[in-house]
């Protein structure tokens, strides 16, 4: 399109008239959009009493006391118990996905093995199941095993390889690399175990790093999970800690929700700002949310 | 997705024994089965462990009064599948919310997805950072930090009321209303338009530009070779966030459940049926009736998902027998 308008120079003018347009408008629908996230950042630093009567962006007068009351304003339990929970539960989810997708990947794109394209369209299938068929069947599971209220239920299912998006992106990058070294290797007598860790594994380094970041940013959003399966307040994640917050709250301290719910955003920020390119390569060959 | 398949089925198995002596190849193909199975293995026990088996136990359920204890479990036939069509009062509301919510915000989402990729696609400056800006609430949206910020961005004194006073028209309160409720939540998945749009957008790279080229020599004007020949070429990926939108769309909960407060309200305008069928399992502990909804949710998402795909006969366009 460049190309043709640069061809017909009466249209320069207007070409860049159009531009501008173009601009103005992206700059205000960003605007718009990420104005209640703005909002609520400057909200977190307000004294409390401001924070629903304040509609600008401005400041007046920044404190930190939210992030004090906001840590521990949810009944016993701090905060500071909530984001470690998270961060244990998430970590051991990236390492599940990370371990179980990579070796169903490995087995669905580079070996031959009866049987293999039936589960591979059960897998697939798998990615279109709505989970709430799931939802009950597996709760009456894990609790026959005494699983509820642990942490377990949450990260058990993730060394399983059941969040079949994965395996689907990594099993397309493994398609990508070149056939002939892992033929070398076995040549020289590799077994598949070693073509997977020594060569396979370090190939695929950025598949595995937009597993790893998206693995943790579904993991930290969870909501319903925990909420089904965790239920003492010991055992909280960040996201049903704000909801009780919400519930506790009712009419006072908006300054510390807001604290809370801002810090509660800054790692899945961190984390996408960290492997932007990574991530939105992933989401444009496979549709990751 | 087809892409993929479509590579799997070119594919020939080796022929066995092959080249350095039948007997090593032979043993070549065993262990490719054994390493095969061995390297699936923590997704087969997953799959039959917690996927196959327990849906096929939700459906064994739904045909159950099951309450939390086998003992008192009773086989009651169609009953379930009865009382959720013709008996509960909540569930062809929740139907209905549910649809509207598809139905509305899912072409909402994909338009603004689509109209601003094109744009961005125009080679325009600063294409990352408006990528990223407009991808954030992508990320965030289904998290409950935001769930509680529409609380207040649609309260009565929220930042939307505050717009509109600027214009002088005196709002309500957009969540406790019943007539906007539903809006509001729609409102939130659109928002959330920036990972549609990232895919519109490698799409969008896509499209041959010998195309716009030749089509532009013939004459044709912007608007012409947009409808004639970008959105062809690009309504594969159409009918791909078609379709992940609606599947993600039918299962929405955070944000419904934070934003009514778990409750559905104001006078059950938000419940959503993934919100019903929640509190008939788990607050009303009827297992065997929710596992009915599951189903009846199954086979509408199914069956949407079959029609989206088997309409895009008519209006999917597949290249030249290239890929997709």
């Amino acid at each position: 399109m460049t190309a043709v308008a640069a061809r017909h120079r009466p249209h320069q003018v207007s070409h860049r008239v159009q531009r501008t347009f173009i601009h103005v408008g992206l700059v205000s629908a960003a605007f718009v959009m990420s104005y209640p996230l703005l909002w609520m950042t400057a909200s977190a630093f307000r004294p409390s009493e401001q924070v629903l009567v304040e509609d600008s962006l401005w400041v007046s007068t920044p404190t930190l006391e939210n992030f004090v009351n906001g840590w521990t304003s949810v009944a016993q339990t701090s905060f500071g118990t909530f984001f470690l929970n998270s961060l244990v539960i998430s970590a051991l989810a990236v390492l599940g996905n990370v371990l179980s997708c990579s070796l169903a990947a490995y087995a669905f794109a580079r070996l031959r093995f009866p049987g293999r394209r039936v589960w591979f369209a059960l897998m697939i299938g798998t990615i279109m199941l709505p989970y709430h068929v799931l939802l009950i069947p597996q709760y009456l599971l894990f609790n026959s095993l005494g699983w509820v209220d642990t942490f377990l239920p949450l990260v058990v299912p993730r060394f399983l390889a059941t969040e079949a998006f994965f395996v689907f992106l990594l099993v397309q990058f493994f398609r990508l690399i070149p056939k002939g070294l892992a033929e070398a290797a076995r040549i020289d007598g590799c077994g598949h175990a070693r073509i997977f860790g020594q060569i396979m594994v370090p190939l695929a380094v950025p598949a595995l790093a937009t597993t790893a970041a998206f693995s943790f940013i579904w993991s930290w959003n969870d909501f319903l999970n925990p909420l089904i399966y965790l239920t003492s307040q010991g055992n909280y994640t960040v996201p049903i800690g704000l909801a009780l917050f919400v519930d506790a709250s009712g009419t006072s301290n908006y300054g510390g929700l807001f604290a809370m719910s801002l810090l509660s955003l800054l790692p899945v920020i961190g984390f996408f700002l960290a492997f932007q390119r990574l991530l939105l390569d992933g989401i444009s060959t496979t549709g990751l949310k | 997705m087809a892409v993929t398949t479509a590579r799997a089925h070119q594919r020939r198995r080796r022929p066995a024994g092959s080249g350095a002596g039948a007997d090593q190849g032979w043993t070549e193909t065993r262990r490719a089965t054994l390493a095969g199975y061995l390297f699936l293995s923590p997704w087969l026990l997953g799959f039959f462990g917690i996927t196959a088996l327990p849906m096929l136990g939700s459906l064994a359920l739904s045909f159950t009064n099951f309450s939390g204890s086998f003992s008192r479990m009773e086989w009651v036939g169609l009953d379930n599948y009865r009382i959720m069509f013709t008996v509960d009062p909540a569930y062809w509301g929740s139907v209905r919310v549910t649809l509207l919510y598809v139905l509305l915000s899912v072409p909402a989402m994909l338009v603004f997805a689509l109209t601003v990729a094109t744009l961005l696609n125009k080679g325009i400056r600063a294409l990352g950072i408006y990528r990223t800006v407009f991808y954030i609430p992508s990320l965030l949206g289904s998290s409950v930090a935001i769930a509680v910020l529409w609380r207040f961005v649609w309260g009565e004194s929220g930042l939307v009321n505050a717009v509109l006073g600027v214009v002088g028209i005196d709002g309500r309160s957009w969540i406790g209303n019943p007539d906007t409720a539903l809006f509001t939540i729609m409102v939130l998945n659109v928002w959330t338009f920036g990972s549609p749009m990232i895919i519109f957008l490698a799409g969008l790279r896509q499209v041959p530009t010998e195309l716009y080229e030749a089509a532009a020599l013939d004459g044709a004007g912007r608007r012409a070779r947009y409808w004639y020949i970008t959105l062809p070429s690009i309504s594969p990926v159409v009918l791909f966030n078609g379709i992940l939108a609606t599947i993600g769309g039918f299962q929405a909960f955070t944000q419904v459940y934070v934003v009514s407060g778990g409750t559905g309200g104001p006078a059950g305008s938000t419940l959503f049926y993934t919100l019903l069928l929640y509190q008939r399992a788990f607050t009303e502990l009827r297992f065997g009736y929710a596992s009915a909804m599951a189903w009846a949710l199954l086979v509408v998402i199914a069956a949407v998902t079959a029609a989206v795909f088997a309409s895009g006969r008519f209006w999917v366009h597949y290249g030249d027998g290239e890929e997709r």
